[in-house]
């Protein structure tokens, strides 16, 4: 195993140039890439049915047949853990890329018009930064009603300032660049030059600042399903499995509330790194 | 100065009057009659229902319902919650003192934990740095509620020193019931302001002015305390608004894994049984807090930094 | 008190491991006596900043050093750090060159100015009427008010004269110029010159002056060192270096000033200075220099007395510029 064919190789590059030889970003980029696996592939790795009943292994705790034992109504927790990592990466994944587009259209075109659509737009995201973003989910539920669809519309408009000041305020800079002014002295039109040039170039910092976004979102949308406002049982979620666990935490039985505890906190630690490494090398090249 | 703080709080206005015109109007945008969600989906006879909409102004039109309800709520008067038929101003009321002491326990947490380990780092670069990156970056990945149920097994459960739930009765006895929450609240804002404060700390500890302070013969301690540390307050202080919007939400969560009794878990519970009034008073409090909070951040921001003082101008 | 009141012997200082490839400060001697001032003069990265540092005993962050660094007679390289402290309040001081990025932006003139008295017990009102006394002295106006004052809300050229103050406020025997005058305008230049002047010659401090102007060093100083490279190349008089300056890179130096009685435009010293990364064998000014001998690069010239100069150059003999 030498060589690398040439297709994987233009895959695993820009993974790699991300990690740079770091290993604790290689580790994180691992454990995302498992994850997604584990979520895609749930129905054939997942050891039992995520919702089939084996009461005689309820509150079990580890044992070979339930390695991460079962819960109170005697559900595998370890199959629940895999399962649940659908829904766990599948709202912040809506969630990043509506506030991600949601965002760069918002600040690219604040920056591109400047003047009063820049006046109104960057008003208008002042303003929904004084909602935080579980404020306007837990609004939007109380509207709407549980389900994952509410929050997730939430979040999307509550995302979307962070990107959109990010993408502003890099697209202003890149705007004042001469290569930029050069296209407009050609007379190519505003759109064209933001779509060709303008967004290729602020697109790293985006990918950056969302790839932490997904981290918040997960946190946010799993706090949501704990509460019981998101992903409904007994569908297996992160968040509705520590709100079930939370109970048995008195008799004892830890893993079923610390099992997905742990995974939420490993994937937003493992999204944080991924992110701030991004950053780092922005940062980097640009000095 | 003063026209400075005019500005702002005229800018605050006009965010409360946007944010409550966005609360109440969200109401209207449900699918649904509203008088439907007063009665919590209970049915009821005719006579009932007109009486609900009656009370509730809901025959006006929106906008003189709206008008109606913010006249109220400047007066101090948020309505009738639907569930609990009572004033939703003394339901808040009633709540808010555990709430405002869980917030302050933690605050203070949160102070104390974030900038001692932040500090810590910034001075002791190697062993000690590395083990606070890899803390705080697990505290701020660590939600509230994941917080609670780690506390709750080993403090309240394994090693039984502290109460799982309940409110507690007299002050010490409050704040003993409030130690795991205020901890679960605090731990990913302890991780945050560590790193802002480790960040702005190394800032300014390569700064020309610390090296001239310590070859004026000032010890070691005093040029952290009144050289790095003391310029490192303005990011330490912005970041705190951020940590009070997340705060006063994570309360939500928090009081509800604790079973507290608190403003937020009268929200989730709100929201659950669809009680309006209750979710658009705690909601416009929410943010009522936050640009209050954002308000004093930017009044106390001159104290701190002389530079940025509105006042004075010019040089002598 | 015995001894001189700077005496540096061959002091060495090493940066960490891998960071350069010579030495930053190779062997360098030199002294003040009590009320002497003398020149340090050289160009940006010739190690006259580092020399400077060195005597309170601030080396670059990893950095070792060998060789014995004297004030009065003690040792400031073995010295504890609380003596060391005490020396820094009490005997030593320092005067840096950007006075804006040298005083914290965010406390009050008058807390700049008695830190340090009040570091040594001095309690808060005497150090104030003593810093209002200062500041005075350095020609503040309404020294009083002044106090109150931040940073901000001083020009450069009167933030140099607060740094003035800050400095005399433990009574030193030893001043310390690293290039007060260079981040100044031009006019303010002269009269923070003068400042600084009147106030060595009226408290009879000793003071080391560090500048790349051979010119002003001149004007101010009784004896003056030129370094290259981390080395000191040539020390004499201020009348000798400029009748006869006796290494090449002290007559390049000369021949880059501007003159006001000559029509001919001056020229730079020319090629660049030996870089940290470089560690050239023999002379490291060898380069550079127009009267460069095979015999230069290959083995370091040393120090030898002529016509009381002293002088690192293996031609000082043959060549006499002017």
């Amino acid at each position: 195993m030498t060589a690398v064919p040439v297709h994987r190789r233009r895959f695993f590059a820009p993974l790699a140039r991300v990690a740079g030889g770091d290993k604790l970003v290689t580790a994180a980029l691992a454990l995302l890439a498992l994850l997604i696996v584990a979520a895609v592939l749930a129905p054939w790795i997942a050891p039992h049915d995520p919702d089939a009943v084996d009461l005689s292994a309820t509150l079990s705790g580890s044992t070979p047949e339930h390695l991460l034992g079962a819960d109170q109504s005697g559900r595998d927790v370890l199959s629940r853990l895999i399962f649940g990592a659908r829904t766990g990466l599948l709202g912040p994944l809506v969630v990043v890329i509506v506030s991600t587009v949601l965002g760069m259209l918002i600040g690219v075109t604040a920056a591109w018009h400047g003047g009063v659509v820049d006046a109104v737009l960057s008003r208008a995201m002042e303003l929904v930064f004084s909602f935080p973003a579980l404020l306007l989910a837990i609004i939007l539920v109380a509207v709407f009603g549980v389900g994952l669809t509410a929050p997730v519309i939430a979040m999307s408009v509550a995302y979307a300032p962070y990107v959109g000041r990010l993408a502003r305020s890099v697209a202003l800079r890149e705007k004042a660049r001469p290569y930029i002014q050069a296209y407009r002295v050609q007379g190519w039109s505003g759109w064209v030059i933001c779509v060709k040039h303008l967004l290729p170039n602020i697109a790293p910092l985006i990918l950056a600042q969302s790839a932490i976004n997904f981290g918040y979102a997960l946190m946010d949308l799993a706090a949501l399903s704990f509460l019981g406002f998101g992903v409904q049982p007994p569908t297996a979620d992160w968040g509705a499995m520590i709100n079930e666990g939370s109970s048995s935490l008195l008799q004892g039985a830890m893993l079923p509330a610390l099992a997905p505890g742990v995974a939420i906190v490993i994937t937003v630690v493992a999204f944080g790194i991924v992110g701030e490494s991004i950053a780092d090398r922005v940062a980097r090249r640009e000095q | 100065m003063a026209g400075f703080l005019l500005r702002r709080i005229g800018g605050i206005a006009v965010t409360l009057l946007v944010a409550s015109f966005l609360v109440f109007g969200s109401v209207h945008l449900a699918p649904g009659d509203p008088a439907s969600f007063l009665l919590g989906g209970r049915s009821a006879s005719p006579a009932a229902v007109a009486a609900i909409k009656e009370q509730y102004h809901l025959n006006d039109p929106f906008l003189v319902q709206y008008t109606k309800w913010v006249g109220g709520v400047v007066t101090g008067d948020f309505g009738k919650s639907a569930t609990f038929r009572q004033d939703v101003g003394g339901l808040i009321a009633a709540r808010l003192p555990t709430t405002l002491l869980l917030i302050g326990y933690a605050g203070l947490l949160i102070l104390v934990g974030g900038l001692a380990s932040g500090a810590l780092a910034a001075l002791r670069r190697g062993v000690v740095d590395r083990a606070v990156l890899i803390g705080t970056g697990i505290a701020t990945a660590t939600p509230s509620f994941v917080a609670a149920i780690g506390l709750i097994s080993l403090f309240a459960v394994q090693l039984a020193w502290f109460p799982a739930f309940g409110d507690g009765g007299g002050f010490g006895d409050r704040v003993y019931h409030l130690t795991l929450p205020a901890a679960a609240l605090a731990l990913t804002f302890v991780g945050l302001v560590a790193r802002v404060t480790r960040t702005s700390m190394l800032e300014e500890l390569g700064r020309e002015h610390v090296e001239v302070a310590r070859s004026r013969g000032v010890p070691g301690s005093e040029v952290v305390r009144r050289h790095v540390l003391r310029n490192a307050l303005g990011p330490i202080t912005t970041v705190t608004g951020t940590v009070v919007a997340g705060l006063l939400v994570a309360t939500s969560i928090v009081e509800t894994a604790f079973g507290l009794s608190g403003v937020g878990q009268l929200l989730v519970s709100s929201v659950t049984v669809k009680d309006f009034p209750v979710v658009q008073a705690v909601s416009l409090l929410v943010v009522l807090a936050f640009v209050t909070a954002n308000l004093v951040v930017d009044l106390v921001q001159p104290l701190i930094d002389p530079r940025l003082s509105h006042a004075k101008g010019g040089r002598a | 008190m015995t001894g001189r009141l700077l005496e540096i012997e061959k002091l060495t200082v090493r940066l960490a491991a891998g960071k350069a490839a010579r030495p930053i400060l190779g062997g360098v001697s030199l002294h003040v006596e009590r009320g002497e001032a003398v020149g340090l003069v050289g160009e940006s990265g010739s190690g006259k900043s580092v020399t400077c540092r060195s005597v309170l005993g601030l080396l670059p962050e990893g950095a070792s050093a060998s060789g014995s660094l004297r004030v009065n007679g003690e040792d400031i390289l073995t010295m504890s750090s609380t003596r060391l402290r005490e020396l820094r309040r009490r005997d030593v001081s320092m005067i840096f060159q950007d006075p804006r990025a040298s005083i914290n932006p965010m406390r009050r003139i008058g807390d700049f100015v008695t830190e340090g008295m009040r570091a040594g017990g001095v309690p808060q009102k005497d150090a104030l009427k003593r810093a209002e006394e200062l500041l005075e002295s350095v020609g503040i106006r309404e020294p009083g008010p002044a106090l109150h004052r931040y940073p901000h809300e001083f020009s450069g050229g009167m933030l140099q004269r607060v740094m003035i103050a800050g400095a005399l406020a433990g009574g030193p025997r030893l001043l310390l110029a690293d290039e007060p005058t260079t981040a100044l305008d031009v006019t303010t230049q002269a009269e923070v010159v003068s400042i600084l002047t009147r106030l060595r010659a009226e408290r009879d401090m000793g003071m080391l002056f560090v500048t790349h102007d051979l010119e002003l060093a001149a004007a101010i100083c009784d004896r003056i060192y030129v370094m290259y490279a981390g080395r000191i190349v040539e020390a004499q008089s201020a009348e000798g270096l400029f009748g006869r300056p006796r290494h090449p890179y002290t007559s390049g130096l000369l021949a880059a000033t501007p003159r006001l009685e000559s029509d001919e435009p001056p020229h730079g010293v020319p090629g660049r200075p030996v870089s940290l990364a470089e560690a050239p064998d023999g002379c490291a000014f060898a380069a550079r220099c127009a009267h460069v001998r095979p015999g230069c690069t290959e083995r370091e010239p040393v120090h030898r007395e002529i016509d009381g100069a002293q002088v690192a150059c293996l031609r000082a003999e043959e060549l006499i510029h002017d």
